[in-house]
């Protein structure tokens, strides 16, 4: 193992997720020794990626998997909307642009995609899905890594990044928590992810209710590198104080819950917080496009913790929970089971019910069914819960990745306030606040990761291979 | 309580535990058949699991493209799982039980077995009076042989045959048209499910990566099978209906048939071995793996012996081999019920009642 450490390197890569592994892979195919630095083991390599399961790809016509055409204004619009302004355009519509060249890439390197999963209609014509999910695709990349000579080097906690003015050294990595050592190399690929896995950092970002959010991704995304970089005067981006957090069942594990957690019974739900309350509206739009709000909806609540509460009638309208529901023939019993206060739920839903209207329901678009003279108001799908049995389930807000990230140049490298470093890129998560300054667009992670990594390969190793470096005489 | 990790479980109740998490997920919808077969369910009855198991063909796709393998909490193996269920079903479904576990399981048994066949077919052809006939009927009268093998044929298919109708009642598949049975006969006959779902393959002998290879091999097995059989039925038609006895030339049908065959049956159990040496046992019904290598041996030497009985032909080591290739295949025959030979029955009316089951209910989309 030790031995595997002593290049030379041309490029070192920190991380081995999606954006990680583009890099390696491009810098290699330049023809770079490569060596990958990945925090976990090998069985949870791959960072928060292995949890992924589609690309959101910009295309003029039919291309692969998806259908249609997705134009970048229309992609841009959609990225607009749910950070609310908050992204550089002109990273963000280079990223939208590169997208199209990058699913070809992709399938010319293991990934495979299939037609969108089913419950995933709506996104068959803007999102490319692997198959298999994230981890296949990880897969693809490091044996295409391997099949390019790529060193891989795992339980490798980068301590910190050395550098000597604008250019970097060396890296110091403890291997399976063993003596530090010290790497150097001619480039260097930081792509670590964010620090959603440090719930003490969260606190501090957040307060102390992070203490109660579960992490849906990876344990490993500690966001040591990140610290290291900002400590030694790189420039920030994005929210500081923010995570992307999105509604999940309560039930979930603390750390890794991943896809299964997700609960997309919203749109068709009254949800309330402990006290009874309703709190939003939970029919504002279809629920890919809403879901990644709740998270945030849900965490501003007393004791970070909402209800979704359905009838009989919707319980086959969406995707089945990993946990059971719980269940009861009346509300006021359902609010028993779930620890409210049965007399304030039956109210609540008495309310809900007489606000709502007849009118035609159609659960995969906006129907415009929406209740009247109720605050707030739900705008969709507003059906009485009248059907028993009824359903509910806990919510709590599941952190998927956390906003603060390294500010770059569209060539991905890292900026300080002087200037970008001369050999340091960075790409994947601990980039993405630029462009995603709040809220989230499914997939769109994974093209941020895809379009950054290769960037930051081709630039890295380009620097590996032409720099002369000059030598100090001393 | 889904989720409870106690070690007692059955291996239904794992399974059921791991497909209800699967079921949330999906990500695996495009592998195979079983992924897109549960979305019809939210919950899990006992004969539903019994379905999934026999529509799996333990591919792995899935386990290695899957997020929650240990050492996560979930431990999700569906391979092992739904192996350890098919297992279970077998046993359970066809009689007697005392049978299926001690041939399923036991290498050595088999291997007793077919020692016990050979030596009973020495001592057949010593005992019984010369045949009239050229070649083999020589030493064992073309009446002899029908008169062991047609029982030792006919006797292991009924109990089959009454197995594979307690599992078409536990799953309810219900009835089947003309049109189930050749989608299904599509789906064995290129081994649709073993193909990744995209013609890559495999996850077995090189990990995380695809490959053909147990496909191909398994194919060469099946058809090679599927020939060698053929060869004997065109031989009983020939005999009965054209009067025309056995020794056969080589270009006539039951040789023709019967030579690749041979070929193709060692060639591919020889791989099928050689894969299973190299696979990780823990993805598969691991207390059985004895029995399974045993039986892909069993099907080698089946094959191998006919080969060579043919190879001899006219020498003094016809009575010898003769002995060996019967015995083997008494064997083969009395064993179908008990050991990884019933998997095929299994399979196929799995695929069968998925047909049927499709088209009744269309897999749901979650509500799109």
């Amino acid at each position: 193992m030790a031995n595997d450490l002593q290049g030379p390197w041309d490029v070192i890569v920190v991380g081995g997720g999606n954006a990680a592994l583009c890099a390696a892979i491009t810098a290699a195919e330049a023809g770079a020794r490569v060596l990958i630095l990945e925090g976990a083991p090998k069985p949870y390599r791959g960072g928060n990626s292995r949890h992924t399961r589609n690309f959101r790809c910009m295309h003029r016509g039919p291309l692969s998997v998806l259908t249609g055409s997705y134009a970048e204004d229309e992609y841009f619009d959609d990225l607009l909307l749910v950070t609310k302004g908050k992204t550089d355009e002109a990273l963000a519509r280079f990223v939208i642009r590169s997208s199209e060249e990058c699913l070809p890439w992709m399938e010319a390197h293991g990934v495979r995609f299939q037609p969108s999963l089913s419950g995933t209609l709506s996104l068959s014509r803007t999102n490319a899905f692997f198959l298999g999910g994230g981890k296949a695709l990880v897969n693809a990349y490091y044996n295409m890594a391997q099949d390019l000579g790529v060193t891989v080097v795992y339980e490798a906690q980068v301590t910190h990044v050395v550098l000597e003015g604008d250019r970097f050294t060396h890296v110091e990595v403890s291997v399976a928590s063993g003596p530090t050592e010290c790497v150097s190399g001619k480039s260097v690929v930081l792509a670590s992810g964010g620090f959603q896995s440090d719930v003490d950092w969260l606190a501090r970002a957040w307060g102390p209710a992070a203490r109660n959010f579960l992490i849906r991704g990876t344990p490993y995304n500690r966001g040591v590198v990140l610290r290291d970089m900002l400590d030694q005067g790189c420039e920030s981006v994005g929210d500081p104080t923010q995570c992307h957090a999105v509604a999940i069942d309560g039930r979930a594990p603390k750390y890794d819950g991943g896809i299964v957690t997700r609960l997309d019974c919203v749109p068709f739900a009254v949800v309330v917080n402990k006290h009874c309350e309703r709190f939003y509206d939970e029919g504002e739009d279809v629920w890919p496009k809403r879901y990644a709000i709740w998270g945030r909806l849900v965490a501003a609540q007393p004791g970070q913790v909402g209800y979704a509460l359905i009838d009989a009638k919707s319980y086959n309208l969406f995707m089945p929970s990993v946990f059971p529901p719980v269940k009861a023939d009346t509300i006021g019993e359902l609010g028993q089971k779930l620890g409210l206060d049965p007399a304030k739920l039956s109210a609540t839903v008495g309310a809900f019910n007489d606000a709502c209207r007849p009118g035609k329901f159609h659960p995969t678009e906006r129907d415009g069914l929406a209740t009247e003279g109720l605050t707030p108001p739900k705008t969709n799908w507003a059906r009485p819960l009248e059907t028993p049995p009824f359903y509910g389930y806990q919510l709590r807000p599941g952190v998927t990745f956390t906003y603060l990230g390294l500010r770059v140049t569209q060539d991905a490298a890292v900026q300080t306030r002087s200037g970008p470093l001369r050999n340091v890129w960075a790409a994947g998560e601990m980039i993405a606040g630029s462009i995603l300054g709040q809220g989230y667009l499914a997939g769109f992670g994974m093209t941020i990761g895809t379009v950054f990594g290769r960037v930051a390969g081709r630039q890295a190793a380009a620097h590996a291979l032409t720099k002369k470096e000059t030598l100090r005489v001393a | 309580m889904s989720l409870d990790l106690s070690a007692h479980l059955t291996a239904t109740a794992e399974a059921r535990r791991q497909i209800e998490i699967c079921n949330a997920c999906r990500y695996c919808e495009g592998f195979c058949a079983v992924f897109p077969a549960m979305t019809r369910e939210k919950a899990f009855a006992d004969g539903d699991l019994t379905h999934l198991a026999n529509l799996c063909h333990n591919c792995r796709g899935c386990y290695y493209s899957c997020q929650y393998t240990e050492p996560h909490e979930f431990a999700l193996n569906i391979p092992a799982a739904l192996a350890e269920v098919r297992q279970e079903s077998w046993e359970r479904l066809v009689g007697p039980a005392a049978f299926s576990r001690a041939f399923h399981e036991n290498g050595v048994a088999m291997a007793g077995a077919m020692v016990l066949g050979i030596a009973a077919l020495f001592g057949l052809i010593a005992t019984l009076p010369e045949g009239e006939g050229a070649g083999f009927y020589a030493f064992m009268s073309h009446n002899a042989m029908v008169a062991l093998f047609l029982p030792a044929f006919l006797l292991p298919l009924a109990a089959v045959g009454v197995g594979v109708g307690r599992y078409w009642r536990e799953v309810g598949a219900g009835r089947a048209t003309l049109g189930d049975l050749t989608a299904a006969l599509l789906a064995a006959g290129r081994m649709k499910n073993l193909s990744g779902g995209q013609g890559q393959g495999c996850n077995f002998e090189r990990e995380d990566r695809y490959s053909d290879a147990r496909r191909h091999c398994h194919q060469a097995v099946m058809w090679g099978f599927l020939l060698c059989f053929a060869a004997t039925s065109t031989a009983t038609l020939m005999h009965y209906l054209l009067a025309w006895p056995a020794p056969y030339p080589p270009l006539s049908p039951p040789k023709l048939l019967g030579v690749p065959g041979g070929v193709l049956m060692v060639a591919g159990a020889l791989g099928l071995v050689w894969l299973k040496t190299r696979a990780d046992r823990a993805l598969g019904a691991a207390r059985v793996w004895g029995g399974e290598m045993a039986f892909i041996l069993l099907l080698a030497f089946v094959a191998a012996s006919g080969l060579a009985l043919y190879a001899v032909s006219g020498t003094a080591a016809v009575p010898v081999l003769l002995a060996l290739h019967l015995g083997s295949v008494l064997t083969l025959f009395l064993l179908l019920p008990y050991t990884k030979m019933v998997h095929g029955f299994f399979r196929l009316a799995a695929l069968v009642a998925e047909e049927a089951m499709k088209r009744r209910t269309p897999v749901s989309s979650g509500g799109e």
